[in-house]
C-alpha cells in the first residue's frame, strides 16, 4: 500500500500531508515531483494545498493541464484513490476530474480560520468512518473557494450523491454565518460519480493532531483513515460494490 | 506570416455572482459619486500575438486554443475573443 504526495511547483501543504501518513500513520509514502509521477506505482494520490503555478490565469488551472494530471485521470479511472485538497480540489476541478468551479471568496479576502462543516455521505474513498451527519473541525485557508456550479448540475450532484461536505453551525445547520466563502448550498467538498476522487477545501492535514486543534480533536485522521481503510478492503472493488448497491 | 492582435476576455456568467465588480460599483463607483453606473463585472484579459494567414484563422486558433486550455471554466465564465488586426 503505498501512497503518493504529489508536489507541484507552488504546493506548500505537501510536507504537512507526508507527515501525517508517514509519522502518524505510519503509511509508505513518497513525496513525488509532478514531472516523476508515475500513477502504476501507488494506490492513491494526494493533491495538496498550495498555490500552484502562483495561481496564474485561475488556481489550479495550469496544473490541471499537465502530464501528471493525465496519470491521475487514468487513476481516477481505475477506481484508485484521489484526494484534493484546497489547491488540490481547484486542480481536480479544472482537470474536470470533479464538476463545477471554486470561484473567489464573496468577501474578496483571503480566509483563513477553523470551520465546522458536516459530513454528507459515508460512500467515498475518504468517508466511509465518517457517518453521515457527523461534525467535523479543520481549518480552511484560501482564496478561491466559492463553490459554483448552475442549477441542474447541482440536482445532479444531489440525486448522485456526490456532496461529500457542507459547511455547518455548531448545531450542525448549513446557515449563511457557517459559509466562509459564499459557495452555493454551503458546499465545502464533492466527490465523483464513484466515490473515489474527493476534493475538499478544508486541510485535514492541519487538523491530524490534536495539540494543533482549538477543539483538541483530530478529525482529519478520519478523511487518511478512511483512505487506509479503502485501500485495505481492495479499494475499487468496495467503492465499485457501494455504487451498486445505490 | 501576419502576427494579428487577439484580445481574449473572460467574464462571469450571470448567474455566477461577482463580487470584486459589486464591491468595486457599490463601494467605489457610486460611494465616489458616480451613481449613473448601475453595473460593473470585472474579467479577466488577455492579449496575444497570433501568427496567421488572415483575421479568420487567428480568431479560429484561439477560440480552439481557450477550449482545448480551459483558458475559461466553460461552467461560470463567458469567453469573449477579438481580433483587433496586426501587429506592426
Amino acid at each position: 500500500m503505498k501512497v503518493a504526495v504529489i508536489q507541484f511547483p507552488g504546493s506548500n501543504c505537501d510536507l504537512d500531508t507526508v507527515h501525517v501518513l508517514r509519522d502518524i500513520l505510519n503509511v509508505e509514502t513518497n513525496l513525488v515531483w509532478y514531472k516523476y509521477f508515475d500513477e502504476s506505482n501507488y494506490d492513491a494520490a494526494i493533491i495538496p494545498g498550495g498555490f500552484s503555478y502562483g495561481d496564474h490565469l485561475r488556481s489550479g488551472v495550469i496544473a490541471a493541464h499537465t502530464q501528471c494530471m493525465q496519470q491521475v485521470r487514468e487513476m481516477a479511472d481505475e477506481g484508485k484513490a484521489v484526494l484534493g485538497i484546497c489547491n488540490g480540489f481547484q486542480i481536480l476541478v479544472e482537470a474536470e476530474l470533479l464538476p463545477g468551479a471554486l470561484m473567489q471568496n464573496s468577501c474578496l479576502t483571503f480566509v483563513c480560520k477553523w470551520v465546522t462543516f458536516r459530513a454528507e455521505t459515508q460512500r467515498t474513498a475518504f468517508t466511509n468512518l465518517i457517518p453521515k451527519g457527523e461534525l467535523l473541525h479543520m481549518p480552511i485557508a484560501h482564496h478561491e473557494g466559492r463553490y459554483v456550479n448552475d442549477k441542474r448540475e447541482l440536482k445532479a450532484l444531489y440525486e448522485n450523491d456526490q456532496i461529500v461536505f457542507r459547511y455547518v453551525d455548531e448545531k450542525g445547520e448549513p446557515t449563511q454565518e457557517a459559509n466562509p466563502n459564499g459557495s452555493v448550498d454551503n458546499i465545502a467538498g464533492i466527490c465523483n460519480l464513484e466515490g473515489n476522487v474527493v476534493g475538499l477545501m478544508p486541510h485535514p492535514e492541519r487538523a491530524s493532531e490534536k495539540i494543533l486543534s482549538p477543539y483538541s480533536g483530530d478529525d482529519g485522521l478520519l478523511i487518511f483513515g478512511s483512505m487506509l481503510r479503502f485501500l485495505r478492503t481492495g479499494g475499487k472493488l468496495t467503492c465499485q460494490s457501494l455504487v451498486e448497491h445505490r | 506570416m501576419p502576427t494579428y492582435l487577439v484580445e481574449v476576455v473572460i467574464e462571469n456568467k450571470p448567474a455566477a455572482r461577482d463580487p470584486e465588480g459589486e464591491t468595486i460599483g457599490r463601494d467605489l463607483i457610486n460611494k465616489g459619486g458616480y451613481d449613473m453606473v448601475t453595473r460593473v463585472r470585472t474579467g479577466k484579459y488577455l492579449r496575444l500575438e497570433v501568427k496567421a494567414d488572415s483575421d479568420k484563422q487567428a480568431e479560429d486558433i484561439v477560440f480552439k486554443m481557450c477550449n482545448e486550455l480551459r483558458i475559461y471554466n466553460p461552467v461560470v465564465h463567458t469567453c469573449t475573443i477579438q481580433v483587433r488586426g496586426t501587429e506592426k
